[in-house]
């Protein structure tokens, strides 16, 4: 039983067979290919230093990554870390966090995760390539509107808690890394940067001051530094050719 | 000058607002404890639970220099009287892999060590331990970070 004599087009005669349309067939395995992450301490700082010496680190930090996995991850993560610790009950002490800045490069690379536990809010520096962790794990990927979550310290406590035995969130393997766009709201001035001012370039904060405020914080604003070519440095040649290095050594 | 306003028939408002406004720039804080720093005590001891209305305030470090870190013993005045405390976490940060708190946090110790209080809430460091004897401050403490 076809229903295709009962379809009737508008001049009144049979309507014509419309074909169902043909399903897409996304390459999850392209698009894996495609998304690649380099993480942003191979990226050597501009200077006027020996790439030797920039090699040599990288070899030591791929000799590091094929002994211990370090997961990709991004400011505003959540992650768990387990470090070896000789004062700890089971010599080993578990921290839960969200990561609020990445810093330094090569093999000094550090990342700070901030977590509220009893009301204290307690931030611990990291070193990625330090031998005294044990684990690192993902609970959450995400991405936030900032670079630099610094601006947690002076957010209102609710923002910066994340419990302590939270389950790991699954994240497929070729899906893009979600932005969380929340816009965080503040305790009362004063706070210990001016974070209204154009210079932190914050977007994920949403501000409760006067619009007079506003205004004589962007008196500090300085358009022109955008337009400087002497601070410019780009990255993009640099990547790609440390990204065929890293992941050629690493698949060996 | 109420009767100079009057007289002349001007108010001073509109100058007040051309007058230029100075930013006093304060040297950032030490961040680590030192002398008339504010603190806070974190266990549940009465002297150190009852509202006064001055915060307590560190009075001297017993230390070579005068900056107290974490497991330092410092003198604290609260409430009018003086006590000894022992320093377990602070605002500047430390050493990688320690925790950098967001508040002074002191714990009220007696001259022999012993400590007032009966429960610490707040997480201590670790690294504390390493610090001099205070096995009985690790006793009551809840929570380690």
């Amino acid at each position: 039983f076809s229903l295709s004599g009962c379809r009737i087009s508008g001049d009144g005669k049979p309507a014509k067979f419309q074909p169902p349309p043909k399903p897409v067939i996304v390459d999850k395995q392209k698009q894996r290919e495609q998304r690649r992450f380099l993480s942003p301490e191979f990226i050597p700082p501009r200077g006027r230093t020996d790439p030797l010496k920039f090699y040599m680190e990288r070899k030591d930090m791929i000799q590091r990554r094929k002994v211990f996995n370090i997961p990709e991850f991004y400011v505003g993560s959540i992650l768990a870390v387990t470090t070896a610790d000789p004062h700890a009950n089971e010599k080993t002490s578990r921290f839960v966090g969200i990561c609020i800045q990445r810093g330094g490069k090569g093999l000094g690379a550090t990342f700070v995760l901030r977590n509220v536990i009893e009301g204290q809010g307690v931030e611990i520096c990291y070193e990625l390539y330090s031998p005294r962790i044990q684990a690192i794990e993902v609970l959450k990927l995400e991405k936030r509107l900032d670079d630099n979550l610094m601006y947690l310290r002076d957010a209102l406590p609710e923002y910066s808690t994340f419990d302590v035995n939270m389950k790991p969130v699954s994240h497929l393997d070729y899906e893009e890394i979600p932005v969380n766009k929340l816009r965080v709201r503040m305790k009362p001035k004063p706070w210990s940067k001016r974070w209204e001012r154009p210079k932190y370039n914050i977007k994920g904060i949403k501000f409760d001051l006067p619009e007079e405020k506003m205004k004589e914080a962007q008196k500090w604003s300085q358009p022109w530094l955008e337009f400087d070519m002497l601070r410019e440095y780009d990255t993009s040649k640099i990547e790609e050719k440390i990204w065929k290095e890293v992941s050629e050594e690493l698949n060996k | 000058m109420a009767l100079l306003n009057r007289r002349l028939g001007l108010s001073f408002t509109h100058l007040s607002s051309t007058v230029i406004q100075r930013h006093f720039s304060i040297t950032g804080a030490c961040r680590a404890i030192q002398k008339l720093t504010r603190v806070r005590v974190v266990d549940n001891s009465a002297l150190g639970n009852t509202p006064y209305h001055r915060p307590p305030k560190c009075i001297h470090v017993y230390n070579k220099t005068g900056v107290g870190k974490v497991g330092d013993k410092i003198l604290l005045a609260i409430k009018g009287e003086k006590k000894k405390a022992l320093i377990v976490g602070h605002k500047m940060p430390g050493p990688t892999m320690t925790p950098r708190f967001d508040s002074n946090n002191v714990v009220l110790i007696e001259d022999n060590g012993n400590p007032v209080g009966t429960r610490i809430k707040t997480p201590i460091p670790y690294i504390l331990r390493q610090k001099g004897e205070f096995s009985k401050v690790f006793a009551i403490a809840r929570n380690f970070v």
